[in-house]
């Protein structure tokens, strides 16, 4: 059960403790950890299917008639560029919100957010 | 002439083409007064007209085709043209009316008022006109935001309130029951249409037609029916043209034409009857009809006794068509003209009184008809009607009433009209008897000697409608002839 | 020519945004945004014209055929949904100078008018596309831009709800590409009309049903479903107005074109209907978002606030007659997104106009507003009864044909809450009006009597919207007859 479903085993893992991260932390970075996590457990996900047992990578050389899919490959290389480009954006967003509140914790944004609503 | 036939948008367009003057004359008072009333008369030409063209069968005309299943259509018939020949009439008198009215309450923001006046007409006429349930509904939604501003009129925070519990309940129940009255007629008959013999039968039988009557009778919350009738008193925080043409005439009695021809030419009455759908909403009428005449006689406040009146009234017309019998549903047809007579000429009374006085409250009016006799009696004249006095109109059609109550063997309902005559009696009577017989107050009665009548402009109207009152009880035959196919196919 | 329009409608605003950040001077941005905004609704009505006199379009990339190749293909729905998305770019990108000039600061103005056209590119890549994965790439083009766009905001509170939205955004987005990836280890493939023809014969695969539903929860939270809502309310509320405008009329209709394209076409209509219960999921959640959340909007004291929980209702409309599960239900849905668009882009126009003069959205604010910014505040009140559903507006021709779907699937209760949440409506509604025409402002200075009307440039578009929303409750045959069309094609 374990060993057959191995790969998966590992992506549920990274898949959850990323999103408790996201869902748990009031540190806005690291929610932002949390969520590359989450992402990377998808990238796995996607690689491990593409996998062909005894394949190689599909480049046309001598003595090799098996081939690992290279589409999931080509897939999560866009994916990746999605994931680190939402990153950038929400640190740079990180960022801003540190100069406008001074403090990356959500907890205290909004208390600041409540204290402005009650002036 | 013909072409005034094929027209009919033309009853809409006229009042708007008033409204769109009294807009461009804003600043010339007299301009603007005298194209509103311009507008009126030329409405009740027009209708007239159309009275002398009309001819069995009438074809129906489509102005617009919004979608396969709903159209804006008008067509002719007996029961609409005698409601927009009523509501125009009565608007040239209103019209008159308020020229006084307005002027001698030093009122303000009148361009807004004689436009959404212009309007509500316009909308009075697409309601009668209407050829199918979706051309009714609409103009019945446009009629009640066209009156939200001059409920609003005075623009005080009183005025706001009764503004919104009117919009409230008023939008209400007509989104909350009659749209989907709407709905369920047009899966379940496939058309909207208004047909002579009904669209429902053989489609809709027992529990579901009780039930869709229940949602069309709830859903005309201008027919002010028990649990959803505050809005009529709410209403009367508006100047007093306004309560006596809208909340009288045009509005409250194109609730009740609303149940007519849905009861005649939705569900036909002969199918009523077979189905028994209306059977608890007659309950509900005449429970309406006393619990209101009760409530009016606790009011001191007039215009708050009037509307009451108008009230239970107005459940007179329902019990006519959820007796579902041929001679009760022509007495609530013709009711709808006669009360309006009556009922103006209270309202006119009315506002009378407070252009000269000040005065609102029934006690405050000992003595007050030596000062005004022609408006007290005119009082007395359409009270007399109202109660269903002959020799004045209101006794035709309280007559024909309680004969359709008698045909049906329903004695508890006979019983009711009677009671409601008394109660009649007792809330109407005592106020002209005061106003001629009981000694004025001794802080009044000095401050002015002799008679101190309204303007001409409010009295001419008033002693119009009330001499109505009398002389249309001689000339009720062509109407009843008029009206008698409709219900009796 | 003529045979590239599906690609060009995509290209031309994709290419268009960098080229957008070598233009320095702010006007010329928003000139260079503008047409192409303007080019992209001409070459959609061109597409409109193709579709329903040649049927559907089929584009291939780089010549690649379909399943291999990536293809766009033009459909009745995808040619109604471009024609909304691209008509309100436009008129967004006509009425937005003055309010940008206002709200972005002059040297940043390049980078917002780019960011508005990649968001542009990536909500209507989305709909042309036919290809799962493409529209997950287009999805988060669309998203990234639009969370650039709304952190733009001048309140500092718009930092936080982008930054919510993204932390979202991209949970739904990654869950979709988990469905996406899914699906492809089933089928090995990754065109939808192949898809939808694999389907069927894997149906009791344990795998589709969790494809299923990564995909229903990811969907779920790019169109704001209750209770995946949360991100909506203060991202329109503390966007720039324009962006408002933009977003509210397109990113979440899009994000339902995407839920019917996936489980009404990708996945045969009867299969998510009868195998997955989709109406199961849908009608609940459509009902309780209809009735929280406009009772929630009832409260609000910011009245951009107050429209965007209007909007999580509406949505609630939308899948509501979606969830029903019949043809007219899904018609019904389209309709109501039309004409949701045009009603709550023009009442978010309006209260850019408001933003731009007043300086707030405050209830409070409005008080005596009627009289100062007459023209703007009878465009609320007109597309007020639009979204209340008053006759002669085309909100009454949405929610008639969404009452009738309900009644006709014997669905009580979702039409007792059809006609309920209009009535909320009308209280939310009405607390604007009432406080724009019959209050008067609380210090009643000589400088709060000055009339302040908008500038005529957003002006025309706000009653462009207007006539629009009375044009469409009177004719209905472009909206109610194409959406038919595409969605009998979907039902087969």
């Amino acid at each position: 059960m374990i060993t057959g479903y191995f790969n998966y085993w590992v992506v549920i893992i990274l898949m959850m403790m990323g999103f408790y991260i996201v869902i748990s932390d009031s540190n806005l970075i690291k929610k932002i950890i949390g969520l590359n996590i989450f992402q990377t457990s998808v990238f796995i996900l996607f690689i491990s299917m593409s996998k062909v047992k005894g394949g190689t990578a599909p480049i046309l050389i001598a003595g090799a008639d098996v081939y690992s899919n290279p589409l999931p490959h080509v897939l999560i290389l866009t994916a990746i560029v999605v994931g680190v480009s939402t990153s950038a954006l929400g640190l740079a967003i990180i960022a801003k919100i540190h100069r406008a509140y001074g403090t990356v914790d959500e907890t205290i944004i909004h208390e600041q957010d409540d204290l402005q609503d009650e002036n | 002439m013909n072409l005034l036939l094929q027209h009919l948008e033309l009853a809409l367009l006229i009042p708007l083409l008033g409204g769109a003057l009294v807009l461009l004359f804003r600043n010339r008072p007299r301009l603007r007064e005298a194209s509103s009333l311009f507008a009126g008369i030329l409405l009740f030409l027009y209708v007239t007209q159309l009275l002398g063209l009309y001819h069995e069968p009438s074809p129906v005309h489509t102005l617009l085709n919004i979608s396969a299943s709903l159209s804006i259509a008008f067509h002719l018939e007996p029961l609409g043209l005698v409601f927009a020949l009523l509501a125009s009439g009565l608007w040239v008198f209103t019209t008159m009316y308020s020229i006084g009215y307005m002027s001698g309450n030093s009122e303000k923001n009148l361009t807004r008022f004689y436009l959404f006046f212009s309007v509500s007409i316009a909308a009075t006429m697409g309601i009668a006109f209407a050829a199918n349930l979706f051309t009714l509904f609409i103009f019945y939604e446009a009629l009640t935001l066209s009156t939200y501003p001059l409920v609003t009129h005075k623009q005080t925070s009183e005025a706001r309130s009764g503004g919104r519990v009117y919009l409230g309940l008023l939008l209400g129940t007509s989104i909350m029951f009659f749209l989907t009255a709407l709905v369920i007629t047009w899966i379940r008959a496939g058309t909207l249409d208004f047909m002579p013999e009904g669209v429902l039968e053989g489609n809709t039988q027992g529990l579901a037609a009780v039930l869709l009557f229940t949602l069309f009778m709830l859903g005309i919350g201008k027919a002010a029916l028990l649990p959803f009738y505050r809005w009529l008193p709410a209403a009367m925080i508006a100047p007093t043209p306004v309560s006596a043409l809208l909340h009288a005439v045009a509005v409250v009695k194109a609730g009740v034409f609303s149940v007519l021809k849905i009861s005649v030419y939705t569900f036909g009455i002969d199918y009523l009857a077979t189905q028994e759908a209306s059977g608890w909403i007659l309950w509900l009428a005449v429970a309406t009809m006393v619990v209101a005449s009760i409530i009016a006689l606790s009011k001191d406040n007039l215009k708050a006794r009037l509307a009451y009146s108008t009230i239970s009234q107005l459940s007179y017309i329902v019990i006519g068509a959820a007796l579902a019998w041929p001679a009760a549903a022509l007495g609530g047809a013709l009711h709808i003209v006669t009360h309006a007579f009556g009922k103006i000429t209270l309202f006119f009374c009315a506002g009378a009184i407070y252009t000269v006085t000040k005065y609102t409250r029934v006690s405050q009016l000992n003595g007050l008809g030596h000062k005004m006799p022609f408006t007290f009696a005119a009082f007395l004249l359409a009270a007399f009607s109202v109660i269903g006095l002959p020799p004045f109109i209101g006794s035709w059609s309280k007559w024909l009433l309680i004969e359709g109550s008698v045909d049906t063997q329903h004695y508890v309902v006979l019983f009711a009209f009677a009671l409601s005559t008394l109660l009649n009696c007792a809330y109407l009577l005592p106020i002209g008897l005061r106003a001629f017989f009981k000694p004025p107050d001794p802080a009044q009665a000095v401050t002015s000697p002799g008679i101190q009548e309204a303007p001409l402009a409010c009295l001419i109207p008033l002693c119009a409608t009330a001499a109505a009152t009398l002389l249309l009880f001689f000339y009720i035959q062509p109407l009843y002839d008029f009206l008698y196919p409709v219900f009796n196919s | 020519m003529l045979a590239h329009l599906p690609a060009l409608q995509v290209v031309i605003p994709l290419i268009s945004a960098p080229a957008c950040v070598l233009v320095t001077r702010a006007n010329w941005a928003w000139l260079l945004a503008t047409a192409v905004s303007i080019i992209s609704f001409v070459i959609a009505l061109l597409l409109v014209h193709e579709v329903s006199e040649h049927g559907v379009l089929s584009y291939h990339l780089g010549g690649w055929r379909p399943p291999l190749g990536i293809e766009y293909r033009i459909d009745h729905l995808s040619a109604y949904l471009l024609t909304i998305v691209a008509a309100t770019a436009s008129i967004t990108m006509i009425a937005a100078r003055e309010s940008i000039k206002q709200e972005i600061p002059p040297e940043k103005a390049s980078l917002f008018f780019s960011a508005y056209l990649l968001c542009l590119t990536g909500l209507l890549g989305i709909i042309a596309s036919g290809d799962a994965f493409n529209i997950f790439v287009f999805l988060e083009i669309s998203s990234l831009s639009s969370y650039v766009l709304i952190a733009m905001g001048r309140d500092r509170r718009a930092l936080t709800a982008a930054y919510q939205y993204l932390i979202m955004g991209t949970i739904g987005a990654t869950f979709i590409l988990i469905g996406v990836g899914l699906l492809y280890m089933l089928t090995g493939t990754l065109n939808i009309q192949d898809l939808q023809q694999r389907i069927p014969a894997i149906v009791d695969s344990r795998t589709l049903h969790a494809a299923f539903a990564f995909l229903t929860a990811g969907i779920s939270l790019k169109i704001a479903l209750f209770p995946l809502h949360l991100w909506l309310p203060n991202a329109y509320a503390h966007a720039p107005s324009m962006i408002t405008v933009f977003l509210s009329a397109t990113a979440t209709k899009v994000s339902v074109y995407v839920l019917l394209r996936f489980f009404f076409d990708l996945f045969p209509q009867e299969i998510s209907l009868q195998q997955f219960h989709l109406g199961k999921i849908l009608l609940p959640l459509s009902i309780i978002a209809i009735l929280t959340a406009s009772f929630v909007a009832i409260f609000q004291e910011n009245i951009k606030r107050m429209l965007a929980y209007s909007s999580v209702a509406q949505i609630g409309y939308m899948t509501l007659a979606i969830g029903l599960g019949s043809a007219d239900g899904t018609i019904a849905g389209m309709v109501y997104l039309f004409n949701h668009a045009i009603i709550k882009g023009g009442l978010f126009l309006a209260m850019a106009c408001v933003l731009l003069r007043i300086g707030s959205v405050q209830l409070e604010d409005f008080a005596g507003l009627g009289r100062r910014m007459p023209w703007t505040m009878a465009a609320v009140v007109l597309l007020g009864l639009g979204l209340i559903g008053i006759p002669f507006t085309a909100g009454f021709v949405s929610k008639w044909y969404v009452l009738s779907a309900a009644i006709e699937q014997g669905h009580w209760l979702a039409a007792i809450v059809v006609v309920g949440g209009s009535l909320l409506t009308v209280l939310y509604i009405w607390k604007i009006i009432e406080h724009a025409y019959f209050k008067t402002p609380v210090s009643a200075t000589r400088q709060s009597q000055v009339i302040l009307e908008a500038p005529r440039q957003m002006l025309l578009p706000l009653w462009l919207l207007v006539a629009g929303s009375f044009y469409f409750g009177l004719d209905t045959s472009f909206s109610l007859g194409f959406a038919s069309t595409a969605v009998q094609a979907l039902f087969h």
